[in-house]
């Protein structure tokens, strides 16, 4: 991004009317991916003087066991969901996870689920960071996912969404292809960077169970039934869309809510118009659509 | 501005928590638990009986439900009175209505005000959970351990005393512990407590104190005061979540656990108790239920071999 200036000039304006459409594979009218967040919150972090970590002194116990149900209990609830209707995951992980639980990191390689780096802990911010320090964060999360999965991250959201004006150029020059940071559109978009190159991939803040839940305050089956009018809306335009269903499991994986996410797997499986895939799919995809374009 | 360096070290970043206050243990790995008399679902409720000095003292925050106005606030004062005056005895004679046996967690400040109340629920076969003092009895890290062990002492003989029974079970408010909490809760003479919602059924802490995790999302705070829903809404969301668990403890075997915490001044009110009436007689009409307190949960957890 350009530093201090007042548009960070992070992609050119593209407006919706008139883009040739993108065709996912088989024809399919919408590309779908599920995002889980699997994440370590530690119970009494460092302070970062950006941001607070826990609303409360150390423990804060209904935060942190909050997040700690994700990985005693909800990500299994979650994950067979998800597998039963056929739908693999792209992991927003805390790869600090890989050392802390490594049963949790394991299952969702099982499933064939594909990572990125959410940085090392959701209770660690880039805000402050120095050049060097980023460096280490990306090299770290690189290193730690390939040791635990055998996968090379393709992608980045940040840690807590928090951001330095060089995490774009540094992910791009470490390899990265897509950033889930960028809200910016419903299809992937190139990203400018100082090298390399680097795609916006439409992830979602406005459909995450977490705004669905604790910001908008939905029922699961109000949140439930904005998913089904989201999926419905991106598959009828002829653009060619991406739809994002970010998820934490310590939310959409308790009793009261599984049932009706579980509803909403089964009505877009059964639709028909989605391409039901990774993140790093969609990537390849749009890769190969810009191709087809440019010959 | 740059970092300090060492906020790019993790000296806890190994197998396990970054703590030792309990082990790791996911829910699928551990061996199944099961109810007494073949029941799948338990449905413990726990009611929480406070009283809100009109002086809040936001050591170190102000508990949830306390005073929100300048002084004086009488409308929530009043209307927190309320709830232990009213709402709590529509709640006693709907539990009777189905037999249901229930945990309150009850301030000390309601045993030593109201003694009456304290022999009414122990008369109809409740069970009592230490809570605190009052509600400006707060518990956090910031407190000197010397006063959060006389806090814990002194809420446990009053309720003791007045009750003729010592609690086994404890409930902090606003589920703010220390890092010192568990052990002074077992020095205590404790067997339970009910503040960490990170699991969906009983674990051990590390020094034996047992957890039954009071999930504090499938409450009348959180889903009608908090998230602004309806009785009805709320009423659905409990039904679901027992559903959901019913059929995971068919598919999988052993017992699940539908922990659901109650405020009289919420539910309590005229214009929501018919629909919790309805809520009751539902779950009481499904074949899966076991109305059960703490203690008996406890129990159940501590006979599994």
């Amino acid at each position: 991004m350009q530093d201090g200036a007042k548009d960070p000039g992070l992609y050119d304006f593209t407006p919706y009317r008139g883009r040739k459409p993108i065709s996912w594979p088989g024809g399919k009218k919408v590309a779908v991916w599920v995002s889980p967040n699997l994440e370590y919150y530690e119970i009494d972090p460092p302070a970062n003087p950006h941001r607070k970590s826990w609303a409360k002194p150390h423990p804060d116990v209904v935060g942190y066991a909050h997040r700690d149900h994700a990985n005693r209990v909800g990500h299994w609830r979650m994950a067979e969901v998800m597998s039963k209707h056929g739908f693999p995951g792209s992991v927003s992980l805390s790869v600090a996870l890989c050392q802390h639980h490594p049963e949790v990191v394991a299952d969702a390689n099982a499933r064939g689920w594909e990572f990125f780096s959410h940085g090392i802990y959701n209770t660690r911010y880039s805000y402050g960071m120095d050049e060097a320090q980023e460096r280490a964060i990306i090299e770290d999360s690189i290193r730690t996912v390939r040791e635990a999965t055998g996968q090379t991250i393709r992608g980045w959201l940040a840690p807590a969404l928090t951001h330095t004006p060089r995490t774009l150029d540094l992910i791009a020059e470490y390899g990265m292809d897509y950033t889930c940071d960028l809200y910016h559109d419903d299809q992937p978009f190139p990203v400018k960077v100082a090298k390399g190159s680097l795609i916006s991939m439409p992830y979602s803040l406005e459909v995450n169970d977490h705004y669905g839940f604790f910001i908008y305050n939905m029922s699961p089956r109000e949140y439930a039934q904005t998913l089904i009018r989201q999926y419905e809306r991106l598959a009828a335009e002829e653009s060619g869309t991406v739809m994002c269903i970010p998820l934490h499991s310590y939310l959409i994986g308790q009793p009261h809510r599984i049932g009706a996410f579980e509803e909403v797997l089964r009505h877009i499986a059964a639709d028909g118009r989605a391409w039901i895939t990774r993140a790093g799919d969609i990537a390849d995809a749009w890769n190969d659509a810009q191709q087809e374009v440019a010959a | 501005m740059s970092l300090d360096p060492t906020y790019l070290d993790y000296p806890k970043r190994s197998l396990g928590y970054d703590h030792a206050l309990y082990p790791y243990s996911p829910l699928p790995h551990r061996a199944p638990l099961h109810w007494p008399a073949g029941k799948t679902v338990v449905t413990w409720f726990v009611v929480s009986l406070e009283w809100f000095p009109i002086t809040p003292e936001d050591k170190p925050f102000r508990a949830p439900g306390h005073m929100q106005t300048a002084y004086p606030d009488y409308r929530h004062y009043t209307s927190r009175d309320y709830g232990t005056r009213v709402g709590f005895y529509r709640l006693l004679d709907a539990f009777a209505k189905v037999g249901a046996k229930v945990s309150v967690a009850a301030n000390a400040a309601i045993a030593a005000r109201y003694p009456g109340i304290i022999a009414d629920i122990v008369s109809a076969g409740h069970e009592i959970i230490a809570h605190a003092t009052d509600m400006n009895g707060t518990i956090a890290s910031t407190l000197p351990v010397e006063e959060e062990r006389a806090l814990i002492v002194q809420s446990l003989a009053t309720l003791e005393q007045v009750s003729g029974t010592r609690p086994r079970g404890w409930h902090s408010i606003a589920r703010s512990q220390s890092f010192a909490t568990p052990t002074l809760l077992k020095e205590a003479g404790l067997d339970y407590m009910i503040d960490w919602a990170n699991d969906e059924m009983p674990y051990a802490f590390t020094n034996g104190l047992v957890n039954i995790p009071l999930n504090h999302e499938l409450s009348d705070r959180q889903i009608i005061n908090t998230q602004q829903q309806s009785v009805d809404s709320y009423a659905q969301q409990v039904l679901d979540a027992h559903d959901w668990l019913a059929k995971e403890a068919a598919g999988q075997g052993g017992g699940r656990l539908l922990p659901l915490h109650l405020t009289p001044y919420i539910i309590g009110l005229p214009y929501r108790m018919d629909a919790f009436e309805a809520l009751l007689a539902d779950l009481a009409a499904r074949p899966e239920t076991w109305f059960a307190r703490g203690e008996d949960i406890l129990e159940a957890f501590r006979n599994t071999p």
